[in-house]
């Protein structure tokens, strides 16, 4: 722990700095509309807590873990699939590479225009963030088993499913971790845009409703919220990855 | 126990056969060497046996019996040792029995255990392989393969990663566990002196395409020590067989 402390030091010490220079900054302009200072959005975070704690969090948490947990299940299942079948892989892995230069964000109102203002047309957009980073990455994760490991299986007589179960699921948990631990933010963002284009609740159209009404910390104030859910997030998966993966890099 | 008869094999990416018309033939409980420089296509026999590549024409036997027909025959130990850093030592002893399937756990479980006591390791079936020396490491690995309950064994340069006091130790190691079960060994190894203070009998590559295997007598009983490798015809006989390599490295 103590370790820990040290090695974070220089980073707290420097985001303390720029939190100050943020401070100060904000203070001397004395233009709250355009740049609140930190403690004018901490400040509003607390008058605000009743209904972004109890209407917006919620909203644009529903929408990421239902995105989320399409892409999980989806992107797992093509990646198992792009594995087990060399051509399924030859057909999608061009244009799964590909869609990846497709600016989604860009896409996002016509979802709108498609699914309305229900949550559909934002879980679409997180779907489609997070979608392709999860199949390419578990899908890389199974190739990189070692050759070596999938014959040993073989001379033991081992049949596709036990090599899949006994080999391939364990060996892939850490690129799964790393997919999960980039989509989470991901998904987030996902979602916050969706809503800044056309929603009745959630962070993101919080945040834009403060813009119309020219409220620079009430701005900031969600998008803080929605880091801090981020961070939190990452965190918990990263602990949650130590204890399942203890054995992580001693291959 | 292991018959070559005609055995024919070439790789696709090559324009000859590496293994050309091969025949030769092992006994029960015998223990041989196979030597031959790096490249030479030892390796090769081992992965026909073990069907890891497919037969251009010919026919391989164990017992008396075409491999294709059988499972289990035998028993593959690679150069890397290959446990799955995820599962204890315990755990990967008990790879093979539990893809073969059909043994409840406490069976498996006493079965691993027996396993272990015989290697030495009995105080680390709990353990992760990264907290095994190398060769604890290949002492598991040589478990893990006899667990395949195959009479006959092959392995491939087992000890040649491990520094040379724990290649000698790992010999009269393997040498003691021969003797107690006499299981037929196939070895192969590039060290000339390793294959004569194991074998009763030497098979040398010559020549690739491998043709013929040639067959030495190694004149020294069993239970052997190193002493015996100062005895007058030992150290002629690695003499003649570091010249065949030899001349088979200049042509």
């Amino acid at each position: 722990m103590k370790k820990t402390c040290k090695t974070q030091l220089p980073a707290l010490i420097l985001v303390f700095a720029l939190l100050i220079l943020w401070q100060m900054g904000a203070m001397h302009m004395d233009a709250a509309y355009i740049l609140p200072s930190p403690t004018q959005i901490l400040q509003k975070l607390w008058e605000l807590r009743v209904p972004l704690f109890t209407a917006h969090l919620p909203a644009t948490m529903q929408v990421t873990a239902i995105g989320l947990g399409i892409s999980i299940v989806f992107g797992l299942g093509l990646a198992i699939l792009m594995d087990a079948s060399p051509a399924v892989s030859r057909a999608v892995y061009p244009i799964v590479i590909t869609s990846q230069t497709i600016p989604t964000t860009a896409l996002a109102p016509l979802f709108v225009l498609w699914f309305g203002y229900s949550i559909w047309s934002k879980v679409l957009v997180t779907v489609l963030i997070t979608f392709f980073p999860i199949t390419i990455t578990v899908y890389d994760g199974l190739r990189a088993v070692r050759i070596e490991m999938i014959e040993l299986l073989q001379t033991y007589g081992a049949s596709r499913t036990q090599i899949f179960l006994k080999l391939k699921l364990p060996s892939v948990l850490p690129y799964f971790f790393s997919a999960l631990k980039m989509a989470v933010p991901m998904s987030i963002v996902g979602a916050a845009i969706g809503e800044w284009l056309g929603a009745q609740a959630g962070l993101g159209y919080f945040s834009r409703r403060m813009i119309t009404q020219l409220d620079g910390a009430g701005v900031f104030a969600p998008i803080v919220l929605l880091s801090a859910v981020a961070i939190l997030l990452v965190a918990i998966l990263g602990f949650i990855e130590k204890k399942v993966i203890r054995w992580r890099g001693e291959q | 126990m292991l018959e070559f008869r005609h055995v024919t094999f070439q790789y696709e990416v090559e324009d000859f056969n590496i293994i050309d018309d091969l025949s030769f033939h092992i006994a029960p409980g015998e223990f041989v060497s196979i030597i031959g420089a790096s490249g030479c296509g030892k390796s090769t026999i081992f992965r026909l046996t073990n069907q890891l590549l497919p037969l251009k024409s010919g026919e391989i036997l164990v017992g008396g019996k075409d491999i294709h027909s059988q499972k289990r025959y035998c028993g593959y130990m690679p150069q890397k040792d290959l446990l799955f850093p995820w599962r204890t030592v315990g755990e990967n002893l008990r790879l093979p029995l539990e893809i073969r399937g059909g043994m409840s756990k406490a069976e498996m479980e006493e079965r691993v255990d027996a396993a272990l006591r015989q290697v030495g390791l009995a105080d680390a079936k709990g353990k992760s392989p990264a907290e095994l020396s190398g060769g604890m490491r290949q002492r598991a690995a040589f478990a893990r393969t006899v667990l395949t309950d195959s009479e006959l064994l092959l392995l491939d340069e087992p000890f040649s990663a491990l520094d040379f006091l724990t290649r000698i130790s790992m010999q009269e190691w393997l040498l003691g566990q021969w003797e107690a079960d006499r299981k037929t060994i196939l070895f192969i190894t590039h060290d000339v002196e390793e294959a004569i203070f194991l074998s009763g009998r030497v098979l040398v590559v010559e020549e690739t395409p491998i043709r013929r295997l040639t067959s030495i007598q190694v004149p020294a009983g069993y239970p052997r020590t190193r002493a015996c490798l100062s005895q007058p015809d030992m150290i002629a006989l690695r003499e003649m067989l570091i010249d065949l390599l030899r001349k088979r490295g200049t042509a």
